[in-house]
């Protein structure tokens, strides 16, 4: 078999060649996928839910809408639900069947998200899995795993930690990670 | 299909090769053909419209199992789509054989699908309902844990979505909304499951009432 990065510039020589590929389709893709879709987007409307209550309310109500009003809609995000964590409920995002993200709101997936382990094991051994991958929580807190199996793009809404009481929404957003809009961890106030 | 890419609830695998909040998620692709995958995917499914999502997903499931297994993620994308454009006549397996300079192993070939099952009822939230028994050898939405089992909605899409059984072939497929069905988790894994519950994301047409007789 050819390696893998002369089959994939194979296709893109193919269909280049048929003048299939408009100019710069590629490039503007490519940048969607790099710099726009980031965690860094989630986080900010996480943030805002945390300090806002009725946008908070809007969040868990109709999650397309609320982040609409960031622009963080598109391909792989057009029909967003946002999970909401309690202290004793742990709400976990996976894809079995495949990687499926809310790719404008979270990010492209990353590898271990999309590794064989993560897939089969998330749903069926889900606290040792969390705990091996340095999520320890204890028996009292329960555990939702929602597997991404049609349309719907989930995030996780984590609890607001205690002791940021009168951050900015910036400080906010700084301590919610890709990993915790997936669900595999929990924001720190000392982080 | 109950093929290799139907994973959950597989026993055997290690540890998740990852720390949480180890990873800065920059650069997101780390070899530089990695971004080909999704552009010229996009490309095909969104701009030329040879194609569909479900049917992508659907190629990538009918790579042989050992090709699946030992392809890295965006090379199964890269496998999915040259796929379906050699299929649907873009392009032929020879000139990408060429370009490439060796063998180009694509997807094996596509059964026809089915259609939808008309919808009988809307389910309510509250609800209780049994994913179907059906044992489908084309594309599906629905993981093999949950087959046969029993849930309660929590959720109906306001949007309704091409039925993926269908689409996933090419076919003309029904729209219909989907459902977030709760299972308990010792109903999919026994006791030693260690979640409360595992949410699906079901189509109207792999759902039926219980208690309603299995047709």
């Amino acid at each position: 078999m050819a390696p893998i990065a002369r089959r994939a510039h194979a296709l893109k020589e193919a269909l280049d060649r048929k003048k299939l590929i408009p100019e710069g389709f590629i490039e503007n893709f490519t940048k969607l996928m790099e710099v726009d879709w980031d965690p860094a987007n989630g986080a900010r409307v996480v943030a805002r839910a945390w300090v806002d209550p009725a946008f908070r309310t809007l969040l868990i109500k109709d999650g397309t809408r609320a982040c609409e009003q960031f622009g963080y809609t598109g391909p792989q995000g057009e029909y967003i639900v946002a999970l909401e964590n309690t202290p004793t409920l742990q709400n976990v995002i996976v894809c079995t069947l495949c990687s499926c993200t809310a790719w404008p709101v979270l990010g492209l997936p990353p590898d271990w998200y999309k590794s064989f382990e993560y897939r089969s094991r998330v749903v069926r051994e889900s606290r040792s899995v969390l705990r091996e991958m340095g999520l320890d929580l204890p028996e009292s807190v329960e555990i939702k795993v929602w597997d991404t199996t049609a349309e719907t793009r989930y995030m996780v809404l984590p609890f607001r930690p205690a002791g940021t009481e009168g951050w900015s929404e910036e400080k906010l957003a700084s301590i919610v990670t890709k990993d915790v809009l997936i669900g595999v961890a929990r924001p720190l106030a000392n982080a | 299909m109950d093929g290799i890419h139907d994973l959950g609830g597989t026993d055997g695998f290690g540890t998740v090769p990852h720390h949480v909040n180890s990873q800065s998620y920059k650069p997101v692709f780390h070899e530089p053909w990695e971004h080909l995958a999704y552009s010229l995917l996009f490309l095909g499914a969104d701009h030329l419209k040879t194609f569909n999502v479900d049917e992508l997903r659907h190629a990538i499931e009918r790579m042989e199992p050992r090709q699946y297994l030992a392809a890295p993620y965006y090379d199964r994308i890269v496998v999915g789509t040259a796929s379906l454009y050699v299929e649907k006549g873009v392009l032929t397996q020879a000139e990408l054989e060429a370009l490439a300079g060796g063998a180009f192993p694509l997807a094996r070939p596509q059964t026809e699908g089915r259609a939808a099952r008309p919808t009988r009822s809307h389910f309510e939230v509250g609800d209780e309902v049994i994913a179907t028994r059906d044992f489908i050898r084309g594309h599906t939405r629905m993981p093999k844990y949950v087959r046969g089992k029993k849930g309660r909605i929590v959720h109906r899409t306001s949007v309704e979505w091409p039925f993926p059984d269908a689409a996933g072939h090419g076919r003309e497929a029904l729209r219909q909304p989907t459902y977030h069905v709760s299972f308990d988790a010792k109903d999919l894994f026994g006791d030693g499951a260690e979640a409360s519950s595992v949410v699906v994301d079901l189509w109207e047409g792999y759902l039926e009432k219980a208690g309603a007789p299995n047709v």
